[in-house]
């Protein structure tokens, strides 16, 4: 029972990193109908980029609580701005093209990702310093960290705050109106691009922040962490009903609490496959995903 | 009267078919105009190059005195350009409310929005009783009134609807005409495609008759009613 409780707050832990990295993965497809994988890359960057950003802070004298703030923000901005390049130069382009390509330009992205991160990072594993305490606290017979709480109340509070944007904001009904017509959006004034861009910005800013977490919750970054984790991310929101906000959601906190409370009943090393077998089975009886609507398949 | 809209050799194609083949008309100021013509003459598709949804091969557009060839359509819409797209098109999984916000989109006088969607609430009381319900799960007619409510939302000078009256009801016919019509009274400059002749012209000013993309008659609208190459084309004899 106490190993139980331990796992579930382990799994809401990294689940609600799998969420936010999700959203990045659900948002582009819902407006698109693109998988980007190189969104696992982007958070990746965001990782990697504080790291270095936020060692050089500390050099700097500043105190550890601002310097992961500044850290934050920094890639939060560099993830955007990289997300907006990926789809200006390499999805764009590809709009009107099969949806075979634009696929595979993907791919290409995060590969092409991969080796930037190495030639600007380097291959190593970098630690990632201790900017929030990771003193155990012990509540009954379930163990967490100020870190591990940090890391669920703010996705907690992205998330909301991104329901909240999408569903009361007009910028949040535009993307609405994208992601169902985008010529009838147009012509109600939407300029469709900027929208889109706007999409991309919001998700790989989320993407900065998931990575600034699994960097700090793992204690470390390197360039190819974003490949599981991206993976594991899309499986959440496939999983939850690709497209749907409120899917990627409950899809990566589910992930994290079958992966975690899995692990009561398998190896370690069986994590992973794990994860998989669970979306297999949940997309055998409901291939729509958990929340997602069965829509019609487009032309 | 000036011409608010001066269509001039406009071409139109689909991958090298040309499916509108350099024709050229006019709407001026206060006018409703309409465009006829059977399924396929190629009606949409020169509302689409009007509205900038396909970019014409041929041809210019003037409004207001302005080229607007080509310009992409969220452009048009600052300009006084609404259409209302054949289908309706309304967003089925944004509320009524967000539909007749999203056609107010390139506008920023909130206060003046929330007025101007009373007005079509009391225009249109269907509207104000589902205004939270999603537009998806409205019937055909109520799609269409809230489709032409979302239009008029962006303040057009000119509205153009694109077969209003396509799978309604007769009765529900009438009633978008009304609506239509009084958009008209109020200013409202209309151009109107209808595979509907006899009610496209009962209402209109002037009318265009379409056939595999020209313009093959013209005419103040109760002439063309009375015409018999029209008659016996489109109004059953
Ligand atoms: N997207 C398209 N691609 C190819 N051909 C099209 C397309 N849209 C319309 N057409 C063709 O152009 C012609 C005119 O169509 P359209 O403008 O929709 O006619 P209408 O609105 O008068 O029924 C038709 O022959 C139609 O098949
Ligand atoms: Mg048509």
């Amino acid at each position: 029972m106490d190993v139980l409780l331990q796992q579930i707050v382990n799994g809401l832990v990294v689940g609600s990193v799998y969420a936010l990295v999700a959203l990045g993965y659900t948002m582009v497809y819902g407006i698109l109908q693109l998988i980007n994988f190189a969104h696992g890359e982007v958070v990746m960057i965001g990782a990697l980029s504080a790291v270095f950003s936020s060692k050089w802070m500390l050099a700097m004298g500043m105190g550890p609580i601002l310097a992961l703030l500044l850290a934050t923000l920094l890639s939060m901005l560099i993830c955007a701005t990289v997300g907006v390049l990926i789809e200006r130069l390499a999805y764009r382009p590809l709009r009107n093209a099969p949806r075979l390509a634009p696929l595979i330009t993907a791919i290409a992205m995060s590969i092409l990702l991969q080796q930037i991160g190495i030639l600007v990072f380097g291959r190593n594993y970098f630690t990632f310093p201790e900017l929030i305490s990771k003193t155990p606290l012990t509540f009954g017979h379930v163990t967490t960290t100020p870190n591990e709480i940090m890391i669920f109340v703010v996705s907690v509070l992205l998330m909301g705050g991104l329901l909240w944007l999408v569903h009361n904001t007009k910028m949040g009904a535009a993307m609405r109106a994208v992601a169902e017509n985008q010529k009838i959006a147009g012509l109600m004034g939407v300029d469709i691009n900027k929208i889109i861009a706007i999409t991309f910005a919001i998700g790989s800013a989320l993407g900065a922040i998931a990575g600034v977490m699994v960097a700090s919750n793992y204690g470390q970054a390197h360039y190819y962490m974003g490949f599981m984790l991206g993976l594991k991310a899309f499986t959440a929101a496939v999983m939850g009903g690709i497209g749907n906000l409120w899917g990627a959601m409950v899809g990566g906190l589910l992930l994290g609490l079958v992966e975690n409370v899995g692990l009561i009943f398998v190896r370690g090393d069986y994590k992973d496959i794990f994860a998989f077998v669970v979306l297999v089975v949940v997309l055998i009886f409901r291939p729509q995903g958990l929340v997602g609507e069965r829509v019609a398949e487009r032309a | 009267m000036s011409a608010l809209l001066e269509v001039r050799k406009l071409e139109v194609a689909y991958g090298g078919i040309k499916a509108i083949k350099g024709i050229s008309f006019r709407v001026d100021e206060g006018e409703m105009v309409t465009l006829i013509g059977a399924n396929g003459a190629g009606k949409s598709s020169t509302l689409r190059a009007l509205s900038g949804l396909v970019m014409p091969v041929g041809g210019t557009v003037t409004y207001n005195g302005k080229d607007v060839t080509g310009v992409p359509s969220h452009a048009l819409v600052g300009l006084g350009i609404a259409l209302c797209p054949e289908g309706r098109g309304v967003f089925a999984r944004l509320s009524v409310h967000e539909n007749l916000l999203m056609g107010a989109y390139a506008r920023k006088d909130k206060a003046q929005i929330l007025r101007e969607i009373d007005e079509i609430y009391g225009m249109i009381p269907r509207l104000k009783e589902r205004t939270a319900q999603l537009a998806g799960t409205l019937s055909g007619g109520e799609q269409q009134m809230l489709a032409i409510g979302r239009a008029m939302l962006a303040r057009p000078k000119l509205l153009m609807l694109d077969e209003p009256s396509m799978g309604l009801a007769p009765l529900m016919v009438e009633k978008i005409f009304e609506i239509i019509n009084l958009i008209a009274k109020r200013g409202t400059t209309v151009l109107l495609i209808e595979q509907n002749a006899q009610l496209a012209l009962e209402n209109a000013n002037r009318g265009y008759v379409l056939e595999s993309g020209e313009i093959t008659l013209s005419g103040d609208a109760k002439a063309l009613l009375a015409d018999p190459r029209v008659k016996a084309a489109y109004l059953g004899g």
